[in-house]
């Protein structure tokens, strides 16, 4: 949006994280059997709170797997970690950007856990096509507001 | 057990988001602006989650069942269809305008910046409204069932 630091190419931090993702998403299939799909744990979430058609039952480690999550960031400020972050501070921007992600996943049945990680990972197609289409969507939106909109 | 593993998974999932700089909108954004200040990082994380679980799912898919359910239950839908597009043309035009998905977005709630604290209630509209809106099949075309 607004913001458009420089940001530095971490390759290997990159990997690495890549890497414990990719761990990770094994475990909830050797676990769980299921797809550690984000959005998909966060409409089981959505369903403990209010009556959300299309929500699993299994919704007991999908809701301690968001803590987990949430838990991350404060687990490695607690071992002396930096965690770094530069969120947009145009409110209405991010309003409308969590509707469009919020529909979107709905919609489209994922994100980039679930189709782009889990989806790849088991070769589908149905999700390289979600893959390809959102990459292409966030490519083309950022062009159009950092270059043509924002005059940068 | 339960909890407690899936707590893990979680945080495992958290931490790589975190160092990966995936949680980070910033980097996002740069990776998505190839025109600009493009950072290709995050090639590498999506590259090293997709390698990794492509490896360890076929090694957990030689066990009959996983660990703490009877059986497996992945997709089944090969279907590419219209709300799978169109759900993904919406997620990515907003992935693309906020610099979040929906795991960095938890990932950044405790941390509780002021654009965090509007994106995660919005993103949770979104996903009940577009849940009500499939289920009342708006847009799935003829004989369509999900």
């Amino acid at each position: 949006m607004e913001m458009e630091l420089e940001t530095a190419f971490t390759p290997w931090a990159s990997l690495t994280g890549g890497v414990l993702i990719g761990l990770s998403a094994v475990m909830v299939l050797g676990l769980f059997g299921r797809i550690a799909g984000i959005s998909g744990i966060t409409k089981g979430f959505l369903g403990t709170v209010l009556p959300t058609p299309g929500t699993p039952r299994d919704r007991d480690w999908r809701l301690a797997f968001l803590f987990g999550l949430m838990a991350a960031p404060l687990a490695l400020m607690l071992v002396g970690g930096t965690v770094s972050q530069a969120v947009p501070s145009n409110l209405f921007g991010m309003a409308v950007a969590g509707l469009l992600v919020g529909l979107g996943t709905a919609l489209g049945s994922g994100c980039t856990s679930g189709h782009g990680v889990c989806g790849l990972a088991r070769l589908s197609r149905r999700s390289l096509a979600a893959v390809v289409t959102f990459m292409a969507a966030g490519f083309v939106t950022v062009f159009v507001l950092r270059h043509v909109l924002g005059g940068a | 057990m339960r909890i407690a593993l899936g707590f893990l998974s979680g945080l495992v999932f958290g931490l790589g988001l975190v160092i990966s700089g995936m949680s980070n909108p910033a980097k996002v954004l740069n990776f998505l602006d190839l025109a600009g200040t493009w950072d290709p990082s995050l090639a590498f994380v999506m590259g090293g989650a997709t390698v990794t679980a492509f490896i360890g799912y076929r090694l957990v898919w030689h066990r009959r069942a996983p660990v703490l359910e009877t059986r497996f239950d992945v997709p089944t839908n090969t279907r590419i269809d219209r709300p799978l597009i169109l759900g993904a043309a919406l997620f990515g035009t907003g992935w693309g305008i906020g610099g979040f998905c929906p795991g960095p977005a938890w990932t950044a709630l405790p941390l509780l910046a002021p654009g965090t604290l509007v994106f995660v209630p919005a993103m949770l509209a979104g996903l009940w409204l577009g849940a009500r809106a499939s289920s009342l099949g708006i847009l799935a075309p003829k004989g369509a069932t999900q």
